[in-house]
């Protein structure tokens, strides 16, 4: 069963190309791997995936809803001036998530937030913004999880933390996960999608 | 329901905001009362009382105006706007919580205002409080899509007032009207019909401003 369909897909800002012509079929349950150079489109695709920005050209369907998608962009989309948990529960209200507290807890504890949960999101490190950014992704349980090079900044235990995360979404979401080292996730990899 | 919750959700998380960096309200009681100070300076000695309520209105719009351009500030860091967007939320409840806090901002004001207003100037009609009421409301409408329509923009600063004041006019019209006229009943309606079309108008058009 396809859960991304996209039929020459192109994104245009002005007369800038920021995406080619792209066909491209995610099964669901697949893990997609997107690689390319700085400038080929990755983050314009993932963009696109998770409904932020409209193709120019060509055809995008995405047969999950919004309530069933995660997103990890390159900024960390919380409130710098909330806590890390009063973050995560916002967005569980909003995402209507179910034992919203024990599942805000679980997530905490295993990124490794626990203890500055509440501190303002501004002050933590990129490093811990990053972990907060996946915490806030995961926390409603999505079908389908948009990674737009999600180890940027964490360190080596943030990494293995993620690592395991990804191996166990592999089981049953559907991953589609940008990257500038595929070796990391060449294990887990179903599809590998190489933008020029 | 489901939308009240969100809306309430949504605006309380504002309001934890403000509450917390204080970097807004502060700035607005400071200028909305520095800015009486100035007309009651500026005006001369014996001048018609209709003319000071003619500033109390200025004074009341521009300090919107400085509020509305901080309301969109924080989604603005770490694109949290984003997140609200990727929410499974209708998209006109992001508006309408923005809109109901700006309001209560703007309540905290006239409740500063209108005291110094009648304390420099000359005292406050019932109906230019309900007038205030009233435009605040068409302000917190119009403004809060206008301010993130401009949010997206890098001229932000300029963008906002060149789209909100124009769309002001009405308000102050009818504001100055309610506030000094002899039927002010038919400048209260005015307000109360722009207040209709426009919060419908934007509560609508929202959803197309946030999507690209």
């Amino acid at each position: 069963m396809i859960c991304i369909r996209a039929r020459g897909v192109e994104k245009r800002y002005g007369r800038k190309r920021a995406l080619r012509p792209l066909d491209l079929d995610v099964e669901r349950g697949a893990f997609a791997v997107v690689t390319g150079p700085n400038g080929s489109g990755k983050t314009t695709l993932l963009r696109l995936v998770a409904g932020l920005a409209a193709p120019t050209r060509g055809d995008l369907d995405v047969a999950v809803d919004r309530a069933a998608l995660g997103y990890v962009g390159h900024e960390a989309l919380v409130y710098r001036d909330l806590t890390g948990l009063e973050n995560l529960d916002l967005y569980g209200r909003l995402y209507r998530v179910r034992d919203r507290r024990e599942r805000i807890g679980m997530l905490l504890e295993r990124f490794d937030l626990w203890d500055a949960r509440r501190e303002r999101a501004g002050s933590y490190s990129r490093g811990m913004l990053q972990r907060l950014a996946l915490c806030r992704a995961l926390l409603h349980e999505p079908d389908l999880l948009v990674l737009d090079e999600p180890f940027t900044a964490l360190d080596a235990t943030g990494a293995a933390l993620l690592d395991r995360q990804l191996a166990d979404l592999a089981a049953g979401a559907t991953v589609v996960l940008s990257t500038h080292d595929p070796a990391r996730v060449g294990s887990l990899a179903t599809l590998r999608v190489a933008l020029a | 329901m489901r939308y009240a919750a969100d809306v309430a959700t949504l605006a309380r998380k504002d309001l934890q905001l403000e509450l917390r960096a204080r970097d807004t309200l502060p700035a607005m009681l400071l200028f909305v009362v520095s800015t009486l100070v100035v007309f009651h300076f500026a005006l001369p000695a014996g001048a018609d009382e209709l003319a000071a309520q003619g500033l109390l209105w200025l004074a009341l719009v521009f300090t919107a105006l400085l509020g509305l351009a901080r309301s969109w500030a924080p989604e603005r860091e770490s694109a949290a706007l984003d997140g609200l967007v990727l929410a499974p939320c209708d998209r006109s409840a992001i508006w309408l919580a923005k809109a109901a806090s700006t309001f209560v901002f703007l309540a905290a004001i006239a409740l500063v205002a209108l005291p110094a207003f009648a304390a420099l100037f000359a005292p406050v009609t019932w109906e230019t409080v309900a007038g205030v009421v009233l435009a605040n409301v068409g302000i917190c409408a119009v403004g809060t899509l206008l301010a993130a329509m401009a949010a997206a923009s890098r001229t932000r600063e300029l963008v906002l007032p060149l789209l909100f004041l124009p769309l002001a006019i009405p308000l102050v019209v009818g504001g100055v009207g309610a506030s000094v006229s002899e039927e002010p009943g038919r400048f209260l309606a005015f307000l109360g019909l722009y207040d209709g079309v426009f919060a419908i108008l934007c509560w609508a058009s929202f959803e197309y401003v946030v999507s690209e």
